[in-house]
């Protein structure tokens, strides 16, 4: 017992992560944490996404299961879960049945190495982000397998688009990150690392975001990789393989219940994921903004109050809307039921507020942050344009975007390296 | 692929054989489709993607309504032609209404003229603004669908304030009117009138210049002005292939005759014409209001028709512009009470015979496209 107390207190005050300092204890805790946070993600974008579409569509959303339809994704949980369990007669039960776990498998695996901090991840691999790109891109075995094992024509068609697309925009997307990952190497050794955690203390290290880097260049290959992405993950207005209007559901029209619902959550947990690879690799990880520009300990203390500030705002506008709720008897519960998550809200703001949460919250709430920003322009995207056709989907990317990013690697590659070219030339000329 | 009549249906009895054919894929879209408006049922066949040729099957939602007619009184049978195409019920009612006071040598009054456009323009709007928004859907913008069903609202509010009814109105009576205009009638339409010019706007914002719209809409389901005549296509479809043809000018009706307004014409007769031609229209529609209700005329409402309707021995045809084209009835009076027998020419079971021409040889999302952009109604289609 001794020693496992001490196995588990020797990793505390490391600035390594657990996967690194080789500790299984505490690799394990953090596996459990980002499986927890991913889950409880999941459903709050699911809540999120019916309620942000909702108001761009001039409506209201879900309002009914708990104040303003709060507890409605954990209701629409309940429910694919109770429901019965189909699998069509002519279907490859066995395969039918594998798909949607590679699918799942692959979406979460991929969070082994997203760095929510700089000790803040489950492990650092020197291959972080090609362990990324390529668990990520297995998905596509899942979905291929579910459509050809549903025996039926609209998932076979949803599966065969599927797999085009994503492995037709891996390319693009593929080009975008080595060109992020050349300006990794502009150092004093001119080694560059494609580790997440190296690729994030990169940027602090040259003081600037990648994004902003050799501009317009950084912006480029960002704009690459967030078209890219949203391809990747098979949302509008690249939705083809499940464009509602032409094939019913895709890939997965013959599912149902429970396994549909891993589906969704594949779905979700990748565009998280692909959102962290560019926030990774673009917008400075888990830094705070200006971390080299605003320095000294004044800086640093307001930034570390934000999370805080944050969360109360959220609760002042829980608040805000019980104090607008109908004053009816029938609502009481929910009015009581939003001023209680208001507290809720509340009661994590004051809490990042105290020094010891308030100096380590910081690198995973930006993180959190910048993710989430992300998964906003996802459903802005949903609700502003039309669905791509077959063809032209395939023309953006093979035509455009691919051309683009290889154009870019080379002037990224040229711009990094004027000045050993330079003296090139000079010599030669000399 | 030109001349319409060489067009060989797809054989539904050969269609096992393409299951050997590894390249042909044969795939059945509806009846219960998210896409097909209805209960319209599709079998395409594909290569790929591509659209080797496609069959419609009719008839899920035919309630037998020509035969209905029969057994019916004159009267009696008004309301049902409003169950034909049911988002644009007024038209379809001015339709028979006309049809029959030409049968029976009548005309309504002035003042119901005047309210009979009003309405039907108003009607135009909402059936063209929901048309948009399940086009819009179809071509997977999804947000433009809650605008059109927000302001459509406010036409099936003056249309309920009018007749208490929303959808299938009833709205006109043989020789004219059953009710007067309502107390503020005209406040409300030209109210409405100043509240959906800058919604029409905002929608064109959304779509016109939209680069993904334009290339999902252009050069998709293009159909020559020929092949449309040919076909009997009539109502945007035609006009946006460039053949400028509007019952309201050609053979005007109602009082379309006093009013000013334009008839737009598209040059490629694509999905994007249409589009446009049809954004047109509810402009075009709005000015023929604003006119309309500037001049309502005072006097009755109803001109002087039997209790029991006995038409003379003889037939009649007239049709009129419907949202969807030209929309026709054919009545055959016996000089008894009952019409002996009743034809409806609906534009969108018409229109839609195009479908398979336009589609051939485009992908499967621009069947989806098309058949949103002929703009058919199945209760129509089916009767």
């Amino acid at each position: 017992m001794h020693e496992f107390v001490q196995y588990v207190l020797s990793y505390l005050g490391s600035d390594k992560t657990p996967g690194t300092a080789g500790n299984i204890f505490w690799a394990t805790v953090y596996v459990l944490l980002v499986f927890v946070g991913l889950s409880v993600a999941v459903i709050a974008m699911n809540w999120l996404e019916r309620k942000i579409l909702a108001h761009m569509q001039v409506r209201l959303g879900p309002m009914r299961v708990g104040p303003h339809g709060l507890l409605q994704p954990i209701a629409d949980a309940l429910k694919l879960l109770l429901k019965e369990d189909i699998i069509p007669a002519g279907a490859d039960k066995v395969v039918f049945w594998i798909a949607p776990f590679i699918v799942v498998v692959a979406a979460f695996t991929v969070f082994v190495v997203v760095p929510f901090g700089p000790t803040h991840a489950i492990t650092d691999m020197n291959i972080g982000i090609l362990f990324m790109l390529g668990v990520s891109s297995l998905s596509v075995l899942g979905i291929v397998t579910a459509g050809w094992a549903s025996n039926s024509h609209y998932p076979l068609i949803g599966a065969l688009r599927s797999s085009a697309q994503m492995v037709s925009y891996e390319v693009a997307m593929g080009l975008a990150v080595v060109s992020a990952i050349l300006m990794t190497s502009l150092n004093a050794t001119n080694i560059g690392t494609l580790s997440m955690i190296g690729i994030v203390e990169a940027q602090k290290e040259q003081g600037v975001w990648f994004l902003f880097k050799f501009f317009p260049l950084g912006i480029i290959a960002f704009a690459i990789f967030a078209i890219a992405m949203v391809a990747e993950t098979n949302r509008a207005p690249f939705d083809l393989p499940e464009a509602e209007s032409e094939l019913t559901a895709g890939f997965h029209t013959e599912y149902s219940g429970f396994r549909w619902s891993l589906f969704f959550l594949a779905e979700y947990s990748a565009m998280i994921a692909v959102s962290s690879i560019a926030v990774t690799l673009w917008i400075g990880g888990w830094l705070r903004p200006f971390p080299n520009a605003l320095t000294g300990p004044t800086w640093d203390l307001a930034f570390s109050l934000v999370p805080g500030v944050t969360f109360l705002f959220l609760g002042g506008m829980c608040f805000y809307n019980t104090a607008r709720m109908p004053k009816h008897p029938l609502f009481r519960i929910q009015t009581i039921g939003l001023a209680g998550f208001g507290v809720v809200l509340a009661l994590i703001g004051l809490l990042m507020f105290l020094p010891p949460v308030r100096d380590r919250i910081g690198d995973i709430f930006w993180f959190c942050a910048k993710v989430a920003g992300f998964m906003y322009l996802y459903i802005w995207y949903r609700g502003t344009f039309p669905r791509y056709r077959f063809d032209q989907l395939m023309k953006v990317g093979w035509k455009v975007l691919l051309p683009t990013g290889l154009a870019l690697l080379i002037l990224t590659a040229v711009v990094g390296m004027r000045a050993e070219l330079l003296a090139q030339v000079k010599e030669v000329l000399r | 692929m030109t001349d319409p009549n060489t067009l060989s249906p797809l054989d539904l009895d050969t269609l096992d054989k393409t299951y050997l054919d590894a390249n042909e894929l044969v795939i059945n879209m509806g009846p219960q489709h998210p896409a097909t408006h209805g209960v319209l049922r599709v079998i395409l066949r594909l290569d790929g993607e591509k659209v080797l040729g496609l069959e419609c099957v009719i008839g899920y939602l035919h309630r037998g309504v020509e035969k209905i007619a029969e057994n019916r009184t004159y009267t009696m049978f008004n309301p049902y032609v409003d169950r034909m195409d049911y988002v644009a019920a007024v038209s379809n009612a001015l339709g028979y209404c006309e049809a029959v006071e030409k049968l029976l040598s009548v005309e309504a009054p002035p003042r119901a003229q005047y309210i009979r456009v009003i309405l039907t323009e108003l009607n135009r709007i909402a059936s063209h603004q929901l048309w948009l928004g399940t086009h819009a859907l179809d071509i997977g913008a999804i947000t433009p669908l809650f605008y059109t069903f927000r302001d459509r609202e406010e036409i099936l509010k003056i249309f309920e304030k009018y007749c208490g009814a929303r959808l299938t109105t009833h709205a006109f009576r043989i020789g004219g009117l059953q009710y007067e205009a309502y107390d503020g009638f005209e406040k409300d339409v030209k109210a409405f009138c100043t509240f959906v010019k800058p919604k029409i706007d905002e929608y064109e914002e959304l779509l016109t210049t939209n680069r993904i719209w334009l290339e999902r809409t252009k050069g998709v389901g293009v159909i020559s002005g020929k092949d449309c005549i040919a076909l009997g296509v009539t109502g945007p479809v035609l006009r946006a292939s460039g053949v400028k043809w509007d019952i309201r000018k050609a053979q005007p009706y109602a009082n379309y005759k006093n009013f000013d307004f334009e008839i737009p014409t598209g040059q490629n007769g694509d999905t994007y014409d249409r589009y446009i031609v049809r954004m047109i229209e509810m402009r075009q529609s709005l000015r023929i209001i604003e006119q309309a209700v500037e001049g309502i005329p005072e006097g009755p409402i109803m001109a002087k028709v039997p209790k029991v309707m006995k038409p003379p021995v003889g037939e009649v045809y007239h049709s009129i512009e419907a949202p969807k084209g030209e929309l026709g009835y054919f009545i055959v009076s016996d000089g008894s009470t009952q019409p002996y027998r009743v034809r409806v020419r609906p534009p969108s079971f018409i229109n839609l015979q195009a479908l398979d021409l336009m589609c051939r040889g485009q992908l499967v999302a621009d069947v989806i496209a098309v058949i949103g952009t002929l703009d058919i109604v199945l209760g129509e289609v089916d009767r």
